[in-house]
């Protein structure tokens, strides 16, 4: 029971987290393509509240000063103050989380090497992850609920054909598969097609799993004693698949779509981080994280690194959420507790 | 570069160094020089090193990317190969990568005739393979039949053509080979850099019998091997190490008479990884690195100087970055999205226009943390003999870029450029995805063009996806592609130079030139590379930098600096911007303290 407690709460979360996510990339403070090309690799900007004089004062940054022998160190001058105001309207109709007064800057995470403000990056490269995820397993699943269905309720050659195909899917490296069509697909694509083909490509790989999960959910509900009555009464197959079938699966794609969104969101990030998935100047967490590797090694710019904190925590978020969502599947199932 | 008369004997192989001594000193010296090979019968005639005098011992560990795919130096095409060859044999002639110029190997001296086809080199005496037995001029010419004989299929039988056809080698006397080549040939001296001189006696039956390259594979005992050059193979260990002993029959000798090279041994280990090759050699368990990228040099330039290890940035290499539009005829191509562009993609004004608009200082800023220099032409100012100069590397200004893009007919709908037809200009720039580099200077340049008006996409493509759709399909707008020469001369860049060379990346194996100045270039490098006079040949090449500026077929964008690191108690270290950069001194190389951490 201690479970069914939590269980709203973690969906909720997850969706709010994405909300947020999207929410506040709509409030960044800078445009997720504008590059400072003066600031390259500048570490966080640090936000103050006491002065060199020692005194309080409202939120304010310094003045940053890139050193002159160095690309990507930093000095500042605190003779020079820029206050830090919330919720500011910017120019273009939208309304910025925070912002330094012009011409301060306030980098809350730091700028990557052309000077792109990580924070806002991570915030539009997170919209761009999670629709992707949520795309893909959207399409996956129809084409899961399709092919599962049809191979469970008809049987026999579509059964076999159907479920053959998917077994052949979930064989092939799916990572190979994707760099392969990715190379034999057009290049001049605009980006919204190339991400669009990617969700597609995604989710034609990955219907297999839950379609066979499915295929099984079918055919033992088809054999269910109220079902075959239901059958003997003169039920069609649409009825049946309406009134007994889908509500048994609901559980089911719950769980499934807990579970595909993040590794849909793993694999964009894979494409991504191999400089195959969406392409720039528009981010997102893989392409972000593609020179982590080396940023940490040889720069320690642990800051570049945010992203895959946020990807942590969805992926965190969204294994709790399928959990509760596969408990719930199973009522009957709980031991009972110790004590 | 060339001498008509190249006479680098004992003494000019110092570069007149020499400390003034007295004429009886001199005369004594040349005496007992001329005399020695006479008097101490099998000694060799060393060459005499002219770097500073270090003290014998020690041990040097040094990480390659890869393995060596083999160690027959007849079919090592692979970094790693040819690396290991350079340490294990030497060739005839040498180029002197800090120089670029040719110096005396194995051969003493060399001289041409008069109508540049001839060649005569004189072998030093007493020379010595690593396994004791002595090499001759039997092994100069079994090596040049082997690597001309077309049933082994040795890679480096091309680089040998000339004109089409192949030179012919004869022994003059005990010491000496004549080469005869088909035509005049300029850069012909540097033909014989990287030509390893093999052992006839351990090779000839495995020749004869055809099975030459399954001798010297990765798994051949050391006691197979032998080879001219610093060091000999002690033992290896795939997938972990390969040690390297000192060859006791070098022929280089030190100032101070110390035979050459003093260390005793070297290990590689092989770390394909370069992050861990950079902590590898930022924790001292490596002593060389010849590859650091801009942001490793910056994390080691940051270390204390207690640990700091000795840097060098060389400045610009023979690495660049360009950018460059399809020029093919597109006309039966039937990719009807590229003809539709093709009225600006292919138009002069449009590349200046471009170019002008790039901000090549700030992707040498940003992407290579300032460790990498704007180009204007194809040839990079690492590229000291043959760098001319003549053009300056455009100016940023995007007023002008529009003018240009104005007179072409475009206009612009608000903020988007468009062609006469009222479609967007847009194009999309195809990369190597595994180039981070190439990703981030690509994102520069969409920004830059964005400033004009014009749309740009990046496609990052899988590598050899991206080459393929250059050369063969076809089917591309723009691509960014990184070029590395292996050499300085320009005949290095003939392949891609000459219309109906298959690397003319922007439109490749032309069967006739496609526009006058593609013809003139072709003339240009013909007729320099028959050219005897060097004043003639860099006149021409510098003729052709400036056709190149001019018409910009590839847009030049930076050249990345060649950084390289060494540990702070080595010394007598050298480097270059040429390949392989540090590996070439490391018969001179040696440690300053004793006991150094192995």
């Amino acid at each position: 029971m201690r479970e069914c407690a939590w269980r709203l709460p973690a969906a909720v979360t997850l969706l709010s987290w994405y909300m947020l996510l999207a929410g506040l990339a709509w409030m960044a403070p800078y445009s997720w393509r504008e590059q400072h090309r003066d600031f390259p690799a500048a570490p966080p900007t640090r936000i103050r509240m006491v002065d060199p004089a020692g005194e309080w004062r409202m939120p304010f940054v310094c003045k940053m000063v890139p050193s002159s022998d160095s690309v990507g160190s930093y000095g500042e001058d605190c003779r020079v103050r820029y206050p830090v105001s919330l919720l500011q309207p910017a120019g273009d109709g939208r309304m910025v989380l925070f912002r330094a007064e012009s011409p301060g800057l306030l980098f809350l995470f730091g700028t990557d090497d052309l000077g792109r403000d990580v924070f806002s990056r991570s915030l539009a490269g997170g919209t761009v992850t999670f629709a992707t995820g949520l795309l893909a397993t959207m399409v996956a699943l129809l084409l899961a609920i399709l092919g599962g269905c049809l191979a469970g309720l008809l049987g026999g050659w579509p059964d076999l054909m159907i479920s053959r195909g998917a077994e052949l899917l979930m064989a092939l490296p799916v990572l190979y598969v994707l760099l392969a069509l990715r190379a034999a697909l057009p290049i001049q694509t605009p980006p919204a097609v190339a991400f669009a083909l990617a969700v597609g490509l995604i989710s034609i790989l990955g219907w297999a799993r839950p379609a066979r999960l499915l295929r099984g959910v079918v055919m033992s509900t088809r054999n269910e004693g109220y079902v075959m009555a239901a059958r003997g009464f003169g039920a069609g197959p649409i009825y049946l698949l309406r009134k007994h079938i889908f509500p048994r699966l609901r559980g089911v794609l719950g769980a499934q779509a807990a579970i595909l969104i993040p590794e849909f969101m793993l694999v964009e990030v894979a494409l991504s981080f191999l400089g195959l998935g969406v392409a720039e100047p528009v981010p997102s967490w893989g392409t972000m994280l593609s020179s982590v590797q080396y940023d940490l090694v040889a720069d320690r710019r642990w800051w570049l690194g945010f992203p895959a904190v946020l990807l942590t925590l969805s992926i965190l978020l969204s294994g709790q959420v399928a959990r509760t969502l596969e408990l719930q599947l199973q009522p009957v199932a709980v031991a009972p507790e110790e004590s | 570069m060339l001498r008509p008369k190249c006479k680098q004997s004992l003494g000019s192989s110092r570069d007149g160094q020499g400390r003034p001594i007295g004429l009886a000193t001199l005369l004594t010296v040349a005496l007992v020089v001329s005399l020695a090979p006479r008097l101490w019968g099998q000694n060799p005639e060393y060459l005499i090193s002219r770097s500073a005098v270090g003290k014998p011992g020690g041990r040097l560990v040094f990480s390659l990317r890869a393995e060596p795919k083999t160690l027959m130096p007849l079919n090592a095409l692979d970094a790693s190969s040819k690396e290991i060859q350079g340490l294990l044999h030497s060739d005839l002639v040498h180029i002197h990568r800090p120089s670029q110029e040719t110096r005396p190997a194995l051969a003493r001296e060399w001289s041409r005739s008069r109508d540049g086809k001839q060649y005569t080199l004189q072998l030093r005496r007493g020379l010595k393979f690593s396994d004791g037995q002595p090499l001759t001029v039997a092994d100069v010419l079994f090596t040049f039949r082997v690597l001309l004989d077309e049933n082994v299929k040795a890679p480096g039988r091309d680089l040998l053509r000339v004109d089409g056809k192949f030179p012919t080698l004869r022994a003059v006397g005990e010491n000496a080979i004549e080469v005869t080549l088909p035509a005049p040939y300029a850069p012909a001296e540097r033909l014989f850099d990287s030509i390893a001189i093999l052992p006839r006696h351990k090779l000839e039956a495995a020749y004869l019998a055809g099975k030459l390259l399954e001798k010297w594979t990765v798994g051949a005992p050391s006691s197979e091997l032998a080879g001219t050059g610093p060091f000999r193979l002690k033992e290896y260990l795939p997938g972990q190490r390969m040690v390297l002993e000192r060859n006791p029959h070098y022929w280089k000798r030190d100032t101070a008479g110390v035979q050459l090279p003093y260390l005793d041994e070297v290990v590689v280990i092989f770390s394909p990884n370069p992050e861990a090759e950079l902590l590898r050699f930022r924790a001292g368990d490596t002593h060389l690195h010849s590859r650091l990228t801009a942001r490793g040099y910056g994390s080691l330039e940051r270390l204390p100087l207690e640990q700091r290890p000795i840097l060098k940035d060389l400045g610009p290499g023979l690495e660049q970055h360009f950018l460059f539009f399809n020029q093919n005829d597109l006309t039966d191509s039937g990719l009807s999205a590229l003809l539709a562009k093709r009225g600006w993609l292919q138009d002069v004004r449009f590349r200046r226009a471009v170019s002008m608009a790039i901000d090549r200082a700030g992707i040498a800023r940003l992407v290579f943390q300032g460790k990498a220099s704007a180009l204007s032409s194809h040839v990079s100012p690492g590229n000291k003999l043959w760098y001319s100069g003549a053009s300056s590397v455009p100016v940023r200004s995007v007023d002008e870029a529009r003018r240009q893009l104005k007179a072409m007919g475009l206009t612009w709908k608000g903020e988007q450029l468009v062609d006469s037809s009222g479609n967007a200009v847009s194009f999309t720039v195809a990369m190597n995805a595994a180039n981070t580099e190439q990703r981030q200077m690509a994102a520069m340049i969409q920004e830059d063009l964005r400033a004009l008006g014009i749309t740009v996409s990046l496609a990052p493509l899988e590598f050899r996806s991206l080459i393929d759709r250059v050369l063969n399909t076809k089917d591309y707008e723009a691509a960014i592609l990184a070029l590395r020469d292996g050499d300085v001369d320009p005949t290095a860049q003939m392949p891609m130079l000459l219309s109906s060379g298959r690397m003319h990346f922007w439109h490749p194996n032309q069967p006739q030139p496609a526009t006058a100045w593609e013809g003139e270039i072709d003339r240009l490098m013909k007729r320099q590379v028959s050219e005897i006079d060097p004043l003639k040949r860099k006149t021409d090449y510098a003729q052709v930098q400036r056709i190149i500026s001019r018409e910009l077929p590839f847009l030049g964008l930076v050249s990345p600096h060649v950084l390289i690191g060494a540990h702070r108690a080595l010394r007598n270290v050298q480097s270059a911007v040429l390949a392989p950069h540090l590996l070439e001194g490391l018969d001179e190389i040696y440690w300053a303290v004793e006991n150094i951490k192995p």
